[in-house]
């Protein structure tokens, strides 16, 4: 994947892809970081847009569906005056047969500049930033259960704004790691940004063991996982990526791994508790967390326009 | 060339101009990085009312294609209205004008002034666009290709950097 070197970074070490955080320099990650935050103002203003990908074409590509990251990617594209164009490949031509890569020359031909790519596949996204032409970037939305890289960010940029310093921190990411690209971004990016302590917590079976390898603390109990922490990532249980006999319940799993008030109560009495969405209240997050004092989950949301505009216009700005 | 560009000398000069060209509703906006130290220093210097403005011409920069967004956390910040406002702009250097075009876009990003005067503690000439200051406390010639740049030191104080062929 990494072969002579990282296809994100072009030979001046400048971001020109963004398809996961892992292998990134922590002073690409800090500049991703405050540049997103001179974006956050672009929603305070009179005209909510700023002229940088003026003339540039951002096509959406998800071949798997998600409304609300497409729509954040969409919102940041054209706060950056950019075009935006959706497609909803996943009902269109790969159902006719089409290959990803004769879909992606056929879009290039249409003077693409920015492909902004979901996919069920994990490594889809480093195909196409083999393949497309040098000018075109590409942005991983979501790949497999590999990475998604901007939520991981904007899940920094979060902890960044409430906790200021990454070096005294507990972070705690609960759930159902096993399936989740945002586990493993969210990791990734914890400890390129030095954060004193990350604990993934969930039932065995959610959660694999060689995480201890990455010097992250593996816990299957709740109580433990949550004690003291400064943040908690509750992760989304993905009842689509479940297959087989991995949880005997939802039910069961709230018992043992839902975030309730008199759980977060273990944790340090300024922790926050973040979700990437959308919740499933009362299977893995109980309403009065979600809606509570701790919670940030709607910054959230509105921080992650202003880091995916960051990633677009800092990856437009480099050549390859 | 020999240029000694002495930057305290040079703010004094410019903050006693600046006082009579402003009144209680003129609004100062420094241009960063240098024109907002400036901007700071005048303001508590002259006493003025209300608060400063910094801004940013990243996001309008017209090198965006050739140089790519700039790094830095530097942000727009106005906390006051800009709609009807009487606008001072506060750089340190004034050479091509591109700079001062962007930032005058980003202020219309916020609302419509009812005038923009810019002030400037070194116009340098090389201009490439008409753009003007109404205030400069010194005017000199410089190679094109030699940076003028101000530095400030940790008690405040200004210095001038020159970097490049003389």
């Amino acid at each position: 994947m990494l072969s002579r070197r990282n296809p994100q970074l072009n030979t001046h070490g400048e971001l020109i892809h963004l398809l996961s955080i892992e292998g990134l320099p922590k002073a690409v990650v800090t500049q991703i970081l405050d540049t997103a935050g001179t974006f956050l103002s672009v929603n305070d203003r009179d005209v909510k847009k700023v002229p940088l990908l003026r003339g540039k074409s951002v096509f959406n590509l998800f071949f798997e569906n998600s409304t609300r990251t497409r729509t954040t990617f969409e919102i940041a594209a054209k706060r950056l005056s950019a075009d935006v164009i959706n497609l909803d490949i996943a009902r269109s031509s790969t159902a006719k047969g089409e290959s990803l890569l004769d879909t992606i020359a056929n879009l290039s031909a249409m003077q693409a500049d920015m492909f902004v790519v979901r996919h069920s596949e994990s490594g889809a996204p480093y195909l196409i930033a083999q393949h497309c032409a040098p000018h075109v970037h590409v942005v991983n939305a979501g790949d497999g259960r590999h990475a998604h890289p901007t939520q991981g960010l904007l899940d920094m940029y979060t902890i960044r704004h409430f906790k200021q310093d990454f070096s005294g921190l507990v972070v705690a990411v609960v759930g159902d790691i096993v399936h989740s690209r945002v586990a493993r971004s969210d990791i990734h990016a914890l400890s390129i940004l030095g954060a004193a302590e990350i604990r993934a917590v969930g039932p065995k079976t959610l959660v694999p063991g060689d995480l201890r390898e990455m010097g992250v603390r593996v816990c299957h109990d709740m109580g433990e996982g949550i004690r003291d922490a400064d943040v908690i990532i509750m992760l989304r249980l993905q009842n689509e990526r479940m297959s087989g006999a991995m949880l005997p319940s939802a039910g069961e799993f709230f018992k043992s791994f839902g975030l309730t008030a008199e759980k977060l109560a273990l944790a340090r009495p300024d922790a926050i508790v973040m979700h990437p969405g959308p919740i499933n209240r009362g299977v893995e997050i109980a309403s009065e967390v979600a809606d509570g004092r701790a919670s940030v989950i709607l910054p959230q949301v509105t921080f992650g326009i202003a880091v995916r505009m960051a990633v677009m216009s800092i990856i437009a700005g480099n050549e390859a | 060339m020999n240029l000694s560009l002495d930057a305290e000398a040079l703010y004094a000069q410019l903050r006693d101009r600046v006082r009579g060209v402003v009144n209680d509703d003129t609004r100062l906006v420094g241009i960063w990085t240098g024109g907002a130290w400036l901007a700071q220093r005048l303001h508590a210097d002259l006493g003025r009312p209300g608060q400063v403005g910094v801004i940013s011409s990243r996001m309008h920069r017209d090198d965006f294609g050739q140089r790519g967004l700039a790094a830095g956390a530097d942000a727009t910040e106005l906390p006051f209205a800009v709609d009807g406002a009487d606008i001072l702009l506060v750089d340190d250097v004034l050479q091509t004008g591109r700079t001062i075009r962007a930032v005058i876009n980003e202020l219309y990003d916020y609302g419509r002034p009812s005038n923009v005067r810019l002030a400037v503690l070194v116009d340098r000439g090389g201009r490439e666009l008409p753009i003007a200051a109404a205030l400069a406390a010194a005017t000199v010639q410089m190679p094109p290709a030699q940076k003028l740049r101000l530095a400030r030191a940790d008690d405040g104080r200004f210095t001038f950097e020159l970097e490049g062929e003389r």
